[in-house]
């Protein structure tokens, strides 16, 4: 009972602190990917006791991104206007920062480990509606961007707020059709079992991934789950020049970097997204449960304990690859315009996902349920 | 579901469901009803309904609940005063529907049998299967007359959308005065 208990936590402490480095680890991927888009150095100071200098290696300036600046921030005046909703105001980061990190609890890390007696599942939460459980904390996260909008009275935050409240709730409908129609073919809400499902091979060679099944799925998902993290091209809600930086003009400090670490902590949950629904999750190409089965007919049979290593790292790796591909696409686009925004949302993005959908059912009823 | 957590959450969903009432301004209210719903849709989950228990959370908490919030900032709704003497007709009804409640959960009360033995759940009890199921088979009318009402409902609103010119004009002054009256109240 008591090692149970602890698996799960250290199952949970895993996840979390993985999401939380990739995090910080994201700012440094946006400062210095913008840089290099930009032809720019970008981020180069603080080299710690000239350590790296010394070890001849070029100064990254990741101690200045990830270490002062995230002190730097903590550190500031932690400002509450006259007029705000004290409460509402002190409460909206978290609400915003909570459900993302919430969503992570579904994250299919790696298949089922053996250690022993003991038989463990990788992911920290196993539920057989996952999908769902994804689709409802997304759907609460609409609520510290709109709180925070609304509790700084400032018309600025309030129509930031109102904008990402919009914007949110109408490209949610296109992200739930494109995890409805993988969760359709694959036959499953659960994400374990989605993974599984994506194991094997098409053809001999080919990993049976479900970008192959579902691609306009994928870009379905990447769009709206794009939109959701409120970013460039979508990022309409913070519009400088138009709103100041909209829902949280009137957050500082702390605070601040919270909604910071949201935007970033939703840019790793889309990529998570993604990776299980359309990346075979911790499938590593030809590693089955005994070893890897070469497409030329060679085996290398490897233990349990390192298939398992060698999954987790195939995930993260994904997700990390994911996060990159984002990143250059904010750095590529520029912004919508407001009504361009809805037309995508409303009249392009949900009318591909039902279509896609039908169809979905349509083959998966005729060639009988996989 | 362990009774401690359920005598928790049931505390926390009367006490929140008192904050929609009790509470002056109408965006807390939402709030305390969002609350509310989410430990129902919790309560669900405990007891073995997951499907439902998420849909609820995603129907209306993720949906509903928001388009409350914008009910009340685009209609501009303010902070209630409380009046120091209520309307006598209402205080008249309220009290009937009141008492015929009070009554209605005494009846239940008395009519429920000391220690309800409770019985094993089917094994694929509140999985999505066996609620497709139910609701293909055994509710299946009710349940595509819902969809027809709630398409109706689709049609109805973009017809009244449409026919309002320079919507979006409304909306944006709408708006700012409600700011504008945030900051009097403030």
């Amino acid at each position: 009972m008591f090692i149970e208990l602890l698996i799960g936590a250290i199952k949970a402490i895993v996840v979390v602190l993985v999401v939380l480095n990739l995090t910080a680890l994201m700012l440094w991927f946006e400062r210095k990917g913008a840089a290099l888009i930009q032809d720019r150095i970008g981020a180069n100071r603080a080299n710690v006791l000239g350590i790296g200098k010394r070890l001849g290696m070029p100064n990254f300036g990741m101690v200045n991104t990830i270490l002062c600046d995230p002190i730097k921030m903590f550190m500031k005046e932690d400002f509450v206007p006259d007029g705000a909703d004290h409460f509402l105001h002190g409460l909206a980061p978290f609400l915003a920062l909570f459900p993302v990190i919430v969503t992570f609890a579904v994250a299919p890390m790696s298949d089922i480990l053996r250690i022993g007696r003991y038989t463990i599942d990788l992911q920290p939460a196993n539920l057989n509606v996952g999908a769902l459980y994804i689709l409802a904390t997304i759907g609460i996260g609409v609520y510290g961007v709109a709180l925070s909008g609304w509790s700084s009275n400032n018309r600025w935050a309030l129509l930031g707020g109102i904008r990402a409240t919009a914007q949110m709730i109408s490209y949610e409908i296109a992200l739930g059709l494109a995890i409805l129609a993988v969760v359709v073919s694959y036959g499953s809400l659960d994400l374990q079992t989605i993974c599984r499902h994506q194991g094997g091979v098409w053809f001999g060679f080919l990993p049976r991934w479900g970008i192959l099944l579902q691609p306009v799925s994928f870009i379905l998902l990447m769009v709206a789950g794009m939109a959701e993290s409120k970013r460039v091209p979508f990022d309409l809600p913070e519009a400088e020049s138009e709103l100041i930086a909209g829902y949280f003009t009137e957050y500082s400090g702390g605070k601040q970097a919270v909604f910071m670490m949201t935007d970033f902590a939703e840019v790793v949950l889309v990529a998570m997204l993604a990776t299980t629904f359309f990346f075979g999750g911790w499938q590593v190409p030809w590693l089955y449960r005994d070893g890897f089965h070469f497409p030329g007919g060679g085996h290398l049979l490897v233990p349990n304990l390192i298939v398992a290593v060698l999954e987790f790292i195939a995930f993260w790796v994904k997700v990390v690859v994911l996060c990159w591909l984002q990143i250059l696409v904010r750095w590529t686009l520029p912004r919508f315009r407001y009504d361009q925004l809805m037309r995508l949302g409303w009249k392009g993005l949900v009318p591909i996902g039902l279509a896609n959908l039908v169809v979905t059912a349509f083959v998966v009823v005729v060639a009988g349920a996989k | 579901m362990p009774v401690w957590l359920f005598i928790f959450l049931a505390a926390l969903a009367v006490i929140s469901a008192l904050g929609v009432i009790l509470q002056r301004n109408p965006v807390h209210c939402v709030l305390a009803l969002a609350l509310v719903l989410i430990d129902m849709g919790i309560l669900f989950i405990g007891l073995g309904a997951e499907t439902v228990g998420f849909l609820q959370i995603i129907v209306y908490v993720g949906a509903i609940m928001v388009l409350f919030l914008f009910v009340i900032w685009l209609l501009n709704i303010q902070t209630e005063e409380r009046t120091s003497e209520g309307h006598l007709g209402l205080k008249f009804f309220g009290a009937i529907a009141a008492a015929a409640l009070i009554a209605e959960f005494f009846a239940i009360f008395l009519n429920t049998p000391a220690a309800m033995t409770p019985r094993p759940l089917p094994v694929d009890y509140g999985s999505i299967a066996s609620l497709a199921h139910l609701l293909f088979s055994s509710y299946l009318v009710a349940f595509e007359v819902t969809s027809v009402l709630l398409l109706a409902a689709i049609v109805g609103a973009i017809a009244l959308a449409r026919r309002v010119q320079r919507a979006g004009e409304t909306v944006i002054h709408q708006l700012s005065s409600s700011v504008t009256s945030t900051e009097k109240a403030a």
